[in-house]
């Protein structure tokens, strides 16, 4: 029953053990039993003048307890209001009414997308805080102002940090990887003409005219297009608004920024107002995300914080190229909404204000089989930010030595072949899917020359974008490289690098071209180089798989250089030991628009070293060890434990009741002094043999008993039995009086030997019996081992090995052990097996003197009839699994007859019979001797005394007397001439 | 009562209880070949390693990818992760199945099974005090080789740091920290093996067939867990996790996988043990 009780919780936690990967997903809060949901539609108007109606589509996400703070939930691009349903249920569930609507241009929204500017997406949402402040379920700071924080990601988080730039009724914001700058942001350039001094860890260099990354506008522009009004006609521009369709195009034209489009642009950004900021911002950035970078966050945070306003920023292991914030950086989040907003704690009592610290995520670099692993770093603050009249305090930032030659690096034409950095949306794909290809790596990577060939090493670890930074490529003669040398210790880099070169053209130019109207572009990057060990090429792995496009004024002809400090990605990493950092400048990239005209550029370092940022702070959570396993393993040991202790008490009580007088396991107490009664006893093994059916038989004290049977009498099962070594199918046995169950202690008083020896044939005869004496946990004093040695007669041999012993050597070692400690009942399985004439009778010597002295019991099975009538006093024959017959040796040999041999001839034996026939005796001649006649006459030994008088006072001379037949016929007899 | 203790013939009473100690059968198993022997092997076998790279010392040059063997070179917990590396998935489940899978089934094949039983050792009791001297033994045995791994690869080697394949380094004391935990986990995960022995053990009187179907068994999960089509339900595969030990080697540990590795052993250890305790309660011995 125990056992039964067992599987159910295996099975279970089996189960638990496969939903395991299930459990990775965070449960959905479960508060939605007492959120309540509307639909609405909100009429807002906006325009520059605010006279374009539009109708917004909302979901108003109720608490249970209302008034309550309200959070304005914005969307991404390309969603709409449902994408942040689950998130909204989880705020309410937390106590705020929560607004989630699809932006104008979006859903089932009027208006076309207008990027977040001021006079479209920023008015409606302003009309919406109105909107909110009307609303009874809403707390209120003042007539007209409710009590709202605005949260967002990507453009929604834009959208979040203009509304409290123009709003200031926004009491807190929480925008997410989104930009400061979005004209920066699709039209990058990371060169600064002018030596710069950076201040804050993953500053940008936020140079105009930059390069247009091409992939990912194109994606958005798409997703834009697509999200055309039911029932219009396919369009080019889709729901954009044409201006900023027409700046688009212009841009994929020309592969520059239009100046129409930056002005439009600017508006849509931060950067131009977030000073006004006063609304507490946590800035939370993904360190993984070509589109909007550390740098973006980076510079908004510089711009709150120079209008006096709080911030705080975190960035977490994720962003647009894959990743969501992880729990830490959630719970930053939710403590950050609840101070500003609700004030209290779920308990009610009062938040301290939440710490300005600066979090963010380390990866170890290297991957564990299921997750990435990083740790948690948390700095004082965001290092360099300035609140107005404040001295900056720089972010550290350690030199690194680089070293290479000036190179040549050739521009092709149109860009193409270009090298390969990021891919929008694949670096998402791989990190859900594992990569595992190789890029093909062009060339042997001679290191000296530059040309920088993608060599891919094997070895495992790396996450996925990790194993994307590998698939990064530079093309041969298109990229100059610089290297530091092997680093001496583990460094991290936190931020954006900044080297200084000195780039210059050549002479050679394509035939016939007109001058060029750009400047070099160039890509710079970072990358990490795990040296090669025994041979094998060294692996790069770009880091952040972020490249920095450069676009340098055009340079003045004949070869003079212009000197620019490249500010690299903004990327977190960890580089390991004995690794080089190595700075690549490369002319081409498949996610930007590269110049048309060909070109040759010469790049060499204008100052040899790179600059790298490392803010330093306290490291948490490197190591994660899941609740789940755990605590399962904890309930598994704990109910292990359980079934054993209930167990062992449900068997001491069902013992103690078998115990009591009349229980199963009580002892009989008039057989106390009884060695062995056997009762019914029946055995049918599991094929369904019966080898014993109904045996009854019982032993004295003092007896030596003959258990005698042919083979397959049920001699043995029923010793076996005796033994505990069988579970009887019926009946019982009491060994002085108690009923023998397997492993009973009373079988502690009986010492047998059954169906032959059984040693350990590594250990000596010595060795063996000791050994064996001492498992029974007794005192060696009580084994009598000498007189057990005397017995088995083994001389010297005895220090041998067992398994150099002969049959019989074995068989009187086993019978010596049987008889260790003297038990009060002995039984011995067959015997004198093996042994030789003389040993046999010293054997039988052997246990006649043992039952005698003392009043101990043998029982000795035998089919050898000479054997058991020579050793017993008493006998039980079996046969067939049945006793036939029992009793005293004596009479079972004497059987009732009397064969008496006559002197004379065959006249006087023939005389004989009819003188005892006269006489009143059954009486026959022998057929096999001519010579006896056999008398029928009773036990007695009157009677026997009557048969020989009676024929001697006939005349008849009385040669011989005896039982009529040895104990072989009586034998036979007993069992049936078939029995043979 | 005194009445019966007089009446008592023999010194010999019924039992007391304490059979078969620990020390006892610790003392029958210990002085067996076959236990002498195979902890000689696990002794010796970092020193065969040792002798096998010194020997064979020409690893050619411009050979891509990294070479297991080069790196385990390179320092001692280097060289202890090389030895790990190299039994953990067979010889340490051998050594588990040989010392489980022989505790009933060779007493059965010696037919001293049914003297112990008489003694009498009580059944669970026996299989209990066993088990313990298996799991002693096993214990040893698998502790012993990281330890003189340890030993031999920080003599000539030397105490640097423990580097792994993906350039990662742990210092020397933290390195060897975590080799023992390590070495802690293969032994929990292997309790799984244990458990199907004990049963394989009690169910057969061959103690090689109890030691070989172990052992077959482990490769048949191990094959298992090749077969991608099964998908998540590898995971409840004993060997599933055997090798999420390799998780404590970097500066970042992820128990993950390790709490569930040990968590599915424990279950099929328990759910194995537990039958084998019912099979053997229940079983006519017949040896």
């Amino acid at each position: 029953m125990v056992i039964r009780l067992l599987v159910l919780p295996l099975v279970v936690l089996l189960g638990v053990l496969l939903a395991a990967p299930a459990q990775a997903v965070p449960a959905q809060d479960d508060g939605a039993g007492a959120t309540r949901t509307q639909d609405l539609r909100i009429a807002v108007r906006d325009g520059p003048a605010r006279d374009q109606p539009q109708s917004l589509d909302a979901t108003l996400f109720l608490p249970a307890r209302t008034p309550a703070p309200a959070v304005l939930l914005a969307h991404g691009f390309g969603a709409d209001k449902r994408s942040v349903a689950g998130e909204a249920r989880s705020l309410a569930a937390r106590g705020y009414v929560v607004l989630a609507w699809s932006a104008r241009g979006f859903g089932q929204s009027t208006g076309q997308i207008a990027l977040n500017n001021p006079d479209y997406e920023v008015a409606d949402a302003q009309q919406l805080v109105d909107w909110l402040a009307q609303r009874p379920e809403v707390t209120l700071d003042g007539p007209g102002d409710a009590r709202v924080g605005v949260m967002g990601g990507s453009y929604g988080g834009a959208l979040a940090l203009l509304l409290a730039a123009y709003d200031r009724r926004v009491d807190v914001a929480v925008p997410m990887i989104t930009w400061n700058d979005l004209g920066q942001a699709l039209f990058p350039n990371a060169a600064s003409p002018a030596p710069v001094t950076p201040v804050t860890p993953a500053v940008g260099a936020n140079a105009a005219d930059g390069v247009f990354k091409r992939s990912w506008a194109s994606l958005f522009f798409g997703i834009g297009s697509r999200t055309t009004a039911a029932g219009q006609a396919p369009d080019v521009c889709g729901r954009f608004l044409p201006e900023i369709c027409a700046g688009y195009v212009e841009a994929v034209r020309t592969g520059r920024e239009p100046a129409a489009l930056a002005a439009y642009l600017a508006r849509s950004s931060p950067a131009s107002v977030a000073g006004r900021i006063q609304a507490p911002t946590l800035l939370v950035q993904g360190e993984n995300d070509t589109l909007f970078g550390l740098d973006q966050a980076d510079a908004n945070a510089r711009a709150i914080a120079a209008g006096g306003g709080t911030v705080a920023v975190a960035w977490f292991n994720g962003g647009h190229d894959g990743g969501s914030p992880d729990g830490r950086t959630n719970a930053r989040i939710s403590g950050w909404l609840d101070h500003y907003l609700l004030g209290t704690t779920a308990g009610g009592a009062a938040t301290t204000a939440p710490p300005t610290t600066f979090t963010y995520a380390l990866p170890s670099g290297v991957r564990s089989r299921s997750a990435p692993t990083q740790r948690i770093v948390t700095a004082p603050s965001y290092p360099g930010l300035v609140a107005p009249g404040e001295t900056p305090d720089p972010a550290p930032r350690t030199e690194l030595a680089l070293s290479g030659e000036a190179q040549s690096v050739v521009a092709p034409a149109g860009g193409v072949p270009g090298s390969v950095s990021s891919i929008p949306g694949l670096s998402g794909l791989a990190a859900g899917g594992s990569g595992g290809g190789s890029g093909d790596d062009s060339d042997d990577d001679d290191g000296g020359s530059g040309q920088g060939g993608g060599g891919q090493g094997g070895g495992g670890g790396g996450g996925a974008s990790a194993l994307l930074g590998r698939l990064a490529t530079d093309l041969p003669g298109q990229a100059a490289t610089f290297r530091t040398a092997p680093l001496a210790e583990r460094t991290v880099v936190s931020g954006s690098p900044q080297v200084r070169v000195s780039v210059a053209a050549t002479g050679s130019t394509a035939p016939g071209a007109p001058a060029p109207t750009s400047g070099p572009v160039l890509f710079g990057k970072v990358y990490d180089v795990t040296p090669g060990q025994n041979g094998s090429p060294e692996t790069r792995t770009l880091l952040g798989n972020a490249v920095a496009p450069v676009r340098l004024p055009v340079l003045p002809p004949g070869g003079a250089a212009t000197t620019v400090t490249v500010t690299l990605p903004a990327v977190v990493a960890t580089v390991q030991a004995g690794h080089r950092l190595e700075v690549a400048l490369a002319t081409t990239d498949q996610g930007f628009a590269s110049p048309a005209d060909p070109a040759v550029y010469r790049v060499a370092l204008a100052s040899p070293a790179l600059s790298v940022p490392d803010v330093p702070g306290s490291q948490t959570g490197g190591s994660t060890v899941p609740l789940g396993p755990i605590i399962a393993i904890g309930v598994l040991l704990v109910g292990v434990v359980v079934a054993v202790v209930v167990g062992r008490i449900v068997a001491a009580r069902r013992r103690r009741r078998d115990l009591e007088p009349g229980g199963d396991l009580a002892v009989d107490p008039e057989l106390v002094d009884v060695p062995l009664v056997v009762r019914g006893v029946a055995k049918r093994y599991r094929n369904g043999f019966m080898a014993v059916r109904d045996v009854s038989f019982r032993v004295e004290r003092g007896q030596v008993l003959g258990l005698l049977g042919p083979n397959g009498a049920g001699k043995t099962t029923t010793l076996r039995m005796l033994m505990g070594l069988l579970r009887p199918t019926s009946g019982e046995l009491r060994v002085f009086g108690v009923r023998v169950t397997p492993g009973a202690p009373v079988l502690g008083r009986i010492g047998s030997f059954v169906e032959g020896p059984g040693f350990l044939p590594h250990l000596s005869g010595r060795s063996n019996l000791e050994l064996y004496w001492a498992a029974t946990g007794r005192p060696l004093g009580e084994a009598r081992m000498d007189e057990a040695l005397e017995i088995a007669g083994l001389g010297t041999a005895v220090d041998r090995v067992v398994r150099t012993y002969s049959q019989g050597m074995r068989q009187r070692l086993a019978i010596a052990q049987a008889m260790l400690g003297l038990p009060d009942l002995l039984v011995l399985d067959e015997p004198t097996n093996g042994l030789d004439p003389p040993q046999i009778h010293a054997m039988r010597e052997v246990l006649k003197d043992y039952a005698a002295s003392g009043g101990r019991t043998v029982l000795v099975s035998s089919h050898l009839l000479a054997e058991v009538e020579q050793t017993c006093d008493h006998v039980v024959v079996m046969h067939r699994g049945e006793v036939v017959a029992s009793g005293e040796v004596a009479e079972l040999v004497a059987g009732g007859q009397v064969a008496v041999a006559v002197g004379g001839d065959a006249g006087d034996r023939d005389r004989a019979v009819v003188v005892l026939r006269d006489a009143g005796f059954a009486a026959e001649s022998d057929p096999e001797r001519e010579d006896v006649v056999i008398a029928e006459s009773g036990s007695t030994e009157g009677e026997r005394a009557t048969v020989v008088r009676t024929l001697v006072e006939a005349g008849i001379a009385v040669v011989g007397v005896g039982p009529r037949r040895r104990l072989e016929d009586a034998f036979l007899a007993l069992i049936g001439e078939d029995g043979r | 009562m005194t009445e019966l203790a007089d009446r008592r013939l023999g010194p010999r009473r019924e039992s007391s209880g304490r059979t078969l100690p620990v020390r006892i059968e610790l003392l029958r198993q210990l002085r067996r070949r076959r236990t002498q022997i195979t902890l000689a092997l696990f002794a010796l076998l970092p020193v065969i390693l040792w002798i096998a790279f010194s020997v064979g010392n020409s690893s050619s040059p411009g050979q891509a990818g990294l070479s297991l063997t080069d790196l385990a070179q390179t320092s001692g917990p280097n060289f202890v992760v090389f030895a790990l590396f190299s039994s953990a998935s067979f010889l340490f489940v051998v050594v588990v199945a040989l010392f489980f899978g022989d505790t009933v089934a060779s007493e059965a094949s010696w037919s001293s099974l049914r003297y112990l039983l008489a003694i009498p050792v009580p059944r669970v009791r026996l299989l209990r005090q066993k088990v313990i001297v298996a799991s002693l033994l096993s214990a040893v045995v698998i502790g012993v080789l990281p330890l003189v791994a340890l030993a031999l690869g920080t003599l000539v080697y030397g105490d640097g740091a423990f580097a792994s394949p993906t350039g990662e380094t742990l210092p020397y004391g933290a390195g060897v920290l975590r080799l023992a935990l390590a070495v802690v986990y293969i032994a929990l995960q292997l309790t799984w093996v244990a458990g199907v022995a004990t049963l394989l053990s009690v169910a057969t009187d061959a103690p090689l067939g109890a030691v070989g179907g172990a052992v077959l068994v482990s490769i048949l999960s191990q094959i298992l867990d090749t077969v991608d089509a099964l998908g998540s339900i590898r995971q409840v595969l004993p060997t599933h996790y055997a090798f999420a030990w390799t998780d404590l080697l970097t500066a970042d540990v992820d128990g993950t996988d390790m709490a569930r590795g040990v968590l599915a052993a424990f279950v099929w250890a328990t759910a194995f043990g537990a039958t084998a305790v019912w099979w053997f309660r229940r079983k006519d011995i017949t040896s």
